[in-house]
């Protein structure tokens, strides 16, 4: 075959390259097995990215040719562009209260569900479950949910606790922590990753501690959280960029406009509408890359605090 | 000896017995507390699914109703055939069911291709491209939506499945990094031998590798059913034509028509929520496995 005759030519020059006959073979498998993904970085990712930044630069409409306008979208967005400053308001907010909610909650919940208890798997499930509903349903279901009149939120709320519920997502300041919740109901993937870590921390551990006459929260403190610490760095940075880039719960309840009162116009929410409603391409890529700064940035910060606090146990 | 000191009335006598039993104690304690705390949360957690049933089966009349009723009588049962006819269900159920086991094909067979290279070839700067797969999951998607959709466009591709089909075939950071990351656990032994007996590569991969990942390549296939089966936005960008739509699609734009036909969404939302949940009940081992793995390995 054609192939196999211009490979061995390439076989013998092995030695100009620098490396052995076998090195070079290897290396001439390696880059074909891996050639779709090779291929896939560059062509829906690497060169994306670029012309997401040379676009953003523009004035593009797919319609008309792209107009080089340099930093005018940049300067707009920060300064006149209302819409922009609450959305980006509205995905920070989301984030700052979630990601922490959502990783103590998961976390709380999984260390109950490590106790050896019958029933573990069940209850396990039970938790994980919402996780599998599409999102579509889910924004859906929560909606009637949290229904002001007729939902069984407030419902609940009212018979259990004489709390007269908040409009939830009709009400401008209630609407954000209403997403929260319903995220809240699908911390089960979470849940999982914890669990499956925690029960990696070895019982000598514990046992030590417990000789050396530690309470359950102090070896909790000194014990478990630092053990699964790497857990919750990855989930904390994986957390953070899914919680900016939320679009399709918001989306969906707020049907498409952030309604009420933009309350839940999200980051992604104004991209979106920008590109394809109203054809600003550029603008929008000028969107994507001041939010992909901000999730660089985030991500940075954690991995630099991460040495302070995240412990590997390595050997 | 312990006896003599109980009858001196000396309070706990420090004997194995009276040990092992505080520990039991305080275990059933614990696991009491843990019970406590994690029943209530569960039926928290089913509560919701509940409600989507229950308000499936409702009557116009009660679903509206105050106090509101938790099982309905009569249990409407009609609704699901009237939710269907609302939007053409059918319909977006198979054409999701296709871009789902395209993607599927193509997410199985890019990724164990890719991950076949990361883990059993020894080349320069497979590490590289490992690194370099796992720092690309950390850019958001939004970045490169835009131009994509550009270049979609300009092929034409726009209006059909091959966007939200097509870049599968090309693999993806996170089923690579779960593939290979499930290959690096195969004995070099069995590698080597087979090299020695003068397989090549693509043998290698076809008749050692392969067979012995079917349960990670399952738990890809898996995920990826999963996010195209639940997949919006994709659809949402690229499907113009009303009789293309998926299942999430269609039940939005039924909402959005019908916003207050409370009991046809729920209807609608349990038709396209319980495939997925039987699916799981059949699966749950390797859904659990594969997510353990994806926070763990990192």
């Amino acid at each position: 075959m054609a192939v196999s005759s211009v490979g061995s030519s390439v076989l013998s020059r092995a030695k100009t390259f620098g490396m052995s006959k076998l090195e070079l073979k290897e290396l001439l498998w390696g880059l074909l097995f891996a050639s779709p993904w090779i291929v896939g970085l560059l062509a829906f990712t690497g060169w994306p990215i670029l012309s997401s930044l040379y676009y953003s630069f523009t004035q593009y409409s797919v319609l008309s040719a792209s107009k080089w306008v340099g930093l005018d979208n940049y300067a707009t967005m920060f300064v006149h562009d209302d819409v922009f400053r609450r959305a980006l308001y509205n995905s920070t907010y989301f984030a700052i209260i979630f990601v922490p909610v959502g990783i103590v909650s998961a976390i709380t919940v999984a260390m109950l569900l490590n106790q050896k208890i019958r029933g573990q798997p069940i209850y396990r499930t039970i938790y994980f479950l919402p996780v599998l509903v599409p999102d579509v349903a889910l924004s859906i279901l929560w909606m009637w949910l949290m229904n002001p009149q007729l939902g069984l939120v407030n419902s609940l709320l009212w018979e259990l606790f004489k709390i007269q519920g908040p409009g939830w997502i009709a009400d401008p300041d209630w609407s954000k922590s209403a997403v929260v919740l319903m995220s809240l109901w699908t911390i089960g993937r979470s849940v999982v990753i914890y669990l499956a870590s925690l029960q990696d921390v070895p019982q000598d551990l514990y046992d030590a501690a417990a000789v050396d006459g530690t309470n359950w929260w102090q070896s909790i403190r000194n014990v478990t959280l630092p053990m699964i610490s790497p857990v919750i760095f990855f989930t904390f940075i994986t957390s953070m960029i899914g919680s900016l880039q939320l679009f399709t719960v918001p989306y969906i309840m707020s049907a498409g406009d952030g309604r009420p009162a933009q309350s839940l116009m999200f980051y992604s929410m104004s991209l979106y509408r920008n590109a394809f409603i109203y054809f600003k391409m550029g603008y929008a890529c000028s969107m994507a890359w001041v939010l992909f700064v901000i999730v660089l940035i985030g991500t940075l910060l954690v991995f630099r605090s991460s040495s302070r606090w995240v412990y590997y146990a390595g050997g | 000896m312990t006896q003599a000191a109980d009858r001196l009335g000396a309070p706990r006598a420090l004997t194995l017995r009276n040990l092992k039993k505080k520990a039991a104690i305080k275990r059933g304690l614990r696991i009491a507390f843990s019970h406590l705390l994690l029943l209530p949360l569960a039926i928290m957690f089913l509560m919701p699914f509940f409600w989507m049933v229950s308000t499936a089966l409702k009557s116009d009349r009660q679903v509206f109703a105050w106090p509101l009723v938790w099982i309905p009588s009569p249990l409407v049962w009609k609704n699901f055939p009237d939710a269907i006819a609302f939007f053409p269900f059918w319909l977006y159920l198979r054409n999701t069911a296709f871009i789902a086991s395209c993607a599927v094909i193509g997410a199985v067979t890019s990724c164990s291709l890719v991950a076949y290279s990361l883990a059993c070839v020894r080349w320069r700067g497979r590490d590289v491209l490992f690194m370099l797969a796992v720092a690309t999951l950390m850019i958001p998607y939004q970045v490169t939506m835009v131009p994509l959709f550009i270049t979609f466009s300009k092929f034409g591709w726009v209006g059909t499945y091959l966007p939200l089909i097509v870049p599968s075939f090309f693999g993806g950071a996170f089923f690579i990094f779960l593939l290979r990351q499930f290959f690096r656990t195969i004995p070099n032994d069995l590698i080597d031998a087979a090299k020695i007996d003068g397989a090549s590569h693509p043998r290698i991969y076809a008749q050692i590798v392969l067979p012995l990942a079917k349960p990670a390549l399952f738990t890809i296939a898996l995920f990826q059913f999963l996010n195209t089966w639940t997949d919006f936005t994709g659809p949402l960008i690229y499907l113009s034509d009303s009789k293309m739509y998926t299942v999430s699609l269609g039940l939005q734009f039924f909402r959005l028509q019908h916003e207050t036909m409370w009991q046809k969404l729920m209807a609608a939302s349990v038709m396209l929520t319980g495939p997925i949940v039987i699916l799981f009940f059949f699966t749950q081992r390797t859904f659990i496995q594969g997510i353990t793995m994806t926070g763990l390995k990192g």
